[in-house]
């Protein structure tokens, strides 16, 4: 495998209703930014291959007040839609928005900080409450990657 | 330590199989009763209690029969559940971001060339 360069993800939970996950990018933050807030750019890696999902639309009006709309497409003709609104934008560095299809939805924040001409990328997920992040485990949007975590740390560990 | 690693062994030797892994995963949005389970990964009733039973025995779950239904849920000795569900998430993000790099490499490949006419 050459990927050498590929910096890793961390993820942390931060407080009871906090959970922060970071990753750098070798590249300045203006084409990070754009990457995220272009929508024909953004619908190109929000839904990796390896989750086994696909995307079926994806409209996003990036402004304060502004709103996004993801469609995933579940096969059978169903589909499961993922929403909000933007609560701050601020470019090229700090973007944050509501996830509405669940009453118990995070803020999600991200923060682009850029140090020696690379990208450090901090996000954010704040839930109203400890319950609420906790209801959060019901979430299947990462199965397929989880299962992936656990066969890669398998043999690892036994 | 000793009994530590060998109930470590038990999981993750009964975790070794997808089935069983998405029983530990359906589990996790509740409880659920082995015809259930059966149903859900389209097999028999006698090979999703086999299936349980290596379960069981490495006390990922507990199961209770109250009346003629077998009920599963997590066990105490379960993968830690914060640390399955932040390695959970934190595989979602890094897909994702595996994926950003693409089209962040494709952005800077462009400007450079945009910089050269």
């Amino acid at each position: 495998m050459v990927e050498s360069s590929k910096h890793t993800t961390s993820a942390e939970r931060r407080s009871d209703r906090e959970v922060v996950v970071r990753r750098i990018f070798d590249a300045p933050v203006r084409i990070v930014w754009d990457a995220w807030t272009r929508a024909e750019l953004f619908s190109r890696w929000w839904v990796p291959k390896s989750s086994g999902l696909k995307l079926q639309s994806f409209e996003q009006d990036v402004r304060v007040g502004g709103g996004y709309r993801v469609v995933f497409d579940l096969g059978d003709s169903k589909t499961a839609a993922f929403f909000g609104k933007y609560l701050e934008v601020q470019a090229p560095s700090r973007l944050s928005w509501t996830n509405e299809e669940s009453e118990d939805g995070a803020i999600t924040t991200i923060t682009l900080e850029e140090k020696d001409g690379k990208t450090h990328l901090t996000l954010s997920e704040l839930y109203a409450s400890k319950e609420a992040l906790d209801r959060n485990f019901g979430s299947t949007e990462g199965l397929p990657e989880q299962f992936g975590q656990l066969d890669a740390l398998l043999p690892t560990l036994v | 330590m000793v009994q530590y690693s060998s109930r470590l062994d038990a999981s993750f030797a009964a975790l070794s199989d997808a089935t069983r892994r998405g029983v530990i995963e359906q589990l996790w949005h509740g409880d659920a009763s082995i015809s259930e389970l059966a149903e859900r990964f389209h097999m028999t009733l006698t090979g999703m209690k086999k299936h349980v039973g290596v379960l069981e025995q490495a006390g990922l779950v507990t199961t209770e029969k109250v009346g003629r239904v077998r009920t599963c849920r997590l066990g105490a000795g379960g993968l830690d559940e914060e640390w399955a569900w932040l390695e959970r998430h934190r595989g979602v993000w890094a897909a994702r971001f595996d994926a950003l790099d693409a089209v962040v490499e494709e952005l800077k490949r462009k400007e450079r060339n945009d910089g050269r006419k």
